[in-house]
């Protein structure tokens, strides 16, 4: 999947110009940059939500505007932060919409060992029963990841999953997108505020800045005190704590 | 709370209370006079009893689905046929058709008030989507304002075109004047209802928002418009039979996913049931308070739903129940010294 010289407008105002994104099979790639840097805007625009203005992201070699709307959401979830937080669901019924694009709501023997593998996978068993909305933060995150695991796409894009979780559930939740990449093989596109989660959990950054990208690359590339400096317009530190980069910002 | 024995209960009560229902009214007829076949009772039950009762069962149960559909579908639990302007906007399609297809009869006011309600619930939710409100409350105010102003509209144009009087049968809800052959549009609710239960699980994930249903490869805009469709349609052909039923589409969806959870295949069974029930034993009170006059049934649903809706607003608008809490409101409260 690569996205090739996007661009995006409202109105008249350029929120997002000539933007190349390509994302290797099995990685964690990870969205950092200011507010207001389009990074939310790239998101939708790799995940459907949002068409481009300008250039086309293809997947599979295809642009995803031929793609059928059931075949994209067998191969691209995502996860935003705009779902409905009042609906009355169990966690087994919400993972089991993931199995949608392939059974609708007439579930097989399979797609039901599917989505309890999910439920395992997330450790949700013992939650699998309770309502959604009487969740914490981040188990109802975790139930959301449960979904995708058992919507089985190659790709699952994740928008500022760790915002509104306290540092440990944030960890666990940055933990977890590192192994659906090393265990399941699948590609994890992250937009993140924290850029310290970006530098320890994924293996490309890109850096957008003005709906453009500043900086690309693997992790050392981008971790790097005048580039980072330079988008974010503050002193940083580098500093290294198990071999990886580390910033530090005052 | 959630028991999968709820709907043999609720189905067995309604064909108890149902029974019921058929031997009550002005005219005696009884089980023994039936089974003798006695030529007039017979004639009563067919051409009287039994199609009253079969368009209070398709009213209660259409428009707790209705309201259920709306619930769903705009993400708010105070939205229903009543709060969402469609029984207004379908009484304006039937003043339409009084006056545009006079001769036209029951099919003519059918059609007409099918597009009006339809139109009307698409403009007020259209409506709603560009103002963006914060409150969930405010979205039914919005919804009550809209109707207040369509039911402005007809009753001036009754006014003037000299139909008020034609006009109030369907201002009003009764099942009085339902007999044999002039009450068979309201059967409509039942395979609407069937659409409903197909569709059950794209309502629910459209219920998630706009990119949890795109994620899945749903279409956000054409279900929700379909399925305001399907909530219209039976709206408008209740209202063209039995006029207004109010009360029944906001307050049987919420009791019933109060128990239930929000899963729609889980509800729709238990939410028809509950309705058809509901609307069944207010027209036998309406029937029996001045016996042998009867009340308009929307008197006594409106009384009896009324009290159960503050209720229900109270339990869920209460600080630190669970309820339409929303970030904003916890925010508001935060920033109150």
């Amino acid at each position: 999947m690569r996205a090739s010289n996007l661009s995006k407008h409202y109105g008249t105002t350029p929120v997002v110009g000539s933007v190349d994104i390509e994302l290797p099979r099995g990685r964690v790639i990870s969205l950092i940059g200011p507010n207001g840097a389009g990074k939310s805007t790239v998101m939708g625009m790799l995940s459907r939500l949002i068409w481009p203005d300008g250039g086309e992201v293809t997947l599979e070699g295809r642009p995803l505007r031929s793609w059928n709307s059931t075949e994209l959401s067998k191969r691209i979830a995502i996860l935003t932060q705009q779902n409905n937080l009042d609906m009355k669901l169990t966690v087994r019924e919400l993972v089991s919409f993931g199995r949608f694009p392939y059974s609708r709501t007439r579930l097989t023997r399979e797609d039901h060992a599917i989505v309890e593998r999910a439920i395992d996978y997330m450790e949700l068993g013992p939650l699998a029963e309770r309502f959604i909305d009487e969740l914490s933060g981040g188990e109802r995150q975790r139930a959301h990841i449960a979904m995708a695991i058992a919507q089985d796409t190659d790709y699952i894009l994740l928008d500022e999953p760790t915002n509104n979780l306290d540092i440990y559930h944030a960890t666990a939740l940055m933990r977890t997108v590192r192994r659906l990449a090393d265990e399941l093989g699948r590609t994890v596109v992250v937009v993140l505020h924290e850029i310290n989660y970006a530098a320890f959990y994924s293996d490309y950054v890109y850096a957008l800045k003005d709906g453009a990208v500043a900086a690309k690359g693997t992790v050392e590339e981008v971790m790097r005190r005048d580039v980072l400096s330079k988008i974010y317009g503050v002193d940083f530190e580098i500093i290294r704590v198990k071999d990886r980069p580390l910033s530090l910002y005052y | 709370m959630s028991s999968p024995r709820a709907t043999p209960v609720l189905a067995v009560a309604l064909a108890a209370v149902s029974a019921a229902s058929l031997f009550i009214g002005v005219l005696d007829v009884d089980p023994a006079g039936l089974l003798s076949g006695d030529p007039e009772h017979l004639w009563v039950f067919g051409a009287s009893r039994i199609p009253r009762l079969l368009a209070v069962l398709c009213s209660g149960a259409g428009m707790a689905i209705a309201g259920l559909i709306m619930q769903q579908l705009c993400m708010n639990k105070f939205v229903a046929p009543s709060t969402g302007a469609t029984i207004s906007s379908a009484q304006l399609g039937v003043l339409a058709s009084l006056i545009w297809l006079p001769g036209a009869g029951l099919w003519g006011r059918a059609l007409l008030s099918f597009a009006a309600a339809t139109l009307g619930t698409w403009s007020f939710i259209w409506l709603i989507r560009r103002i963006s409100l914060k409150d969930p409350v405010m979205v039914p105010l919005v919804g009550i304002m809209f109707g207040g102003i369509v039911s402005g509209i007809t009753t001036y144009i009754a006014y003037t075109t000299n139909l008020t009087q034609a006009l109030s049968t369907w201002l009003s809800g009764h099942f009085s004047l339902v007999v044999r052959g002039n009450y068979e549009l309201v059967w409509l609710a039942v395979p609407l209802i069937g659409l409903a239960f197909a569709f059950a699980g794209h309502f629910n994930i459209v219920g998630m928002g706009r990119s949890f249903a795109e994620n899945l490869g749903v279409n956000y805009d054409t279900v929700l418009f379909a399925g305001l469709a399907i909530a219209s349609l039976i709206t408008a052909a209740v209202v063209c039979v039995v006029g207004s039923v109010p009360y029944v589409g906001l307050v049987i969806p919420n009791l019933v996913t109060m128990f239930k959870g929000d899963r729609l295949e889980g509800t729709l069974a238990d939410t028809a049931l509950s309705g058809a029930l509901f609307v069944l034993i207010c027209d036998i009170v309406s029937r029996l308070v001045i016996f042998p006059y009867e009340l308009p049934v929307d008197l006594t649903v409106g009384i009896i739903g009324s009290i159960a809706f503050i209720t229900m607003l109270l339990r869920r608008l209460r600080p630190g129940r669970r309820g339409p809490a929303s970030p904003e409101r916890a925010d508001r409260k935060a920033a109150r010294p």
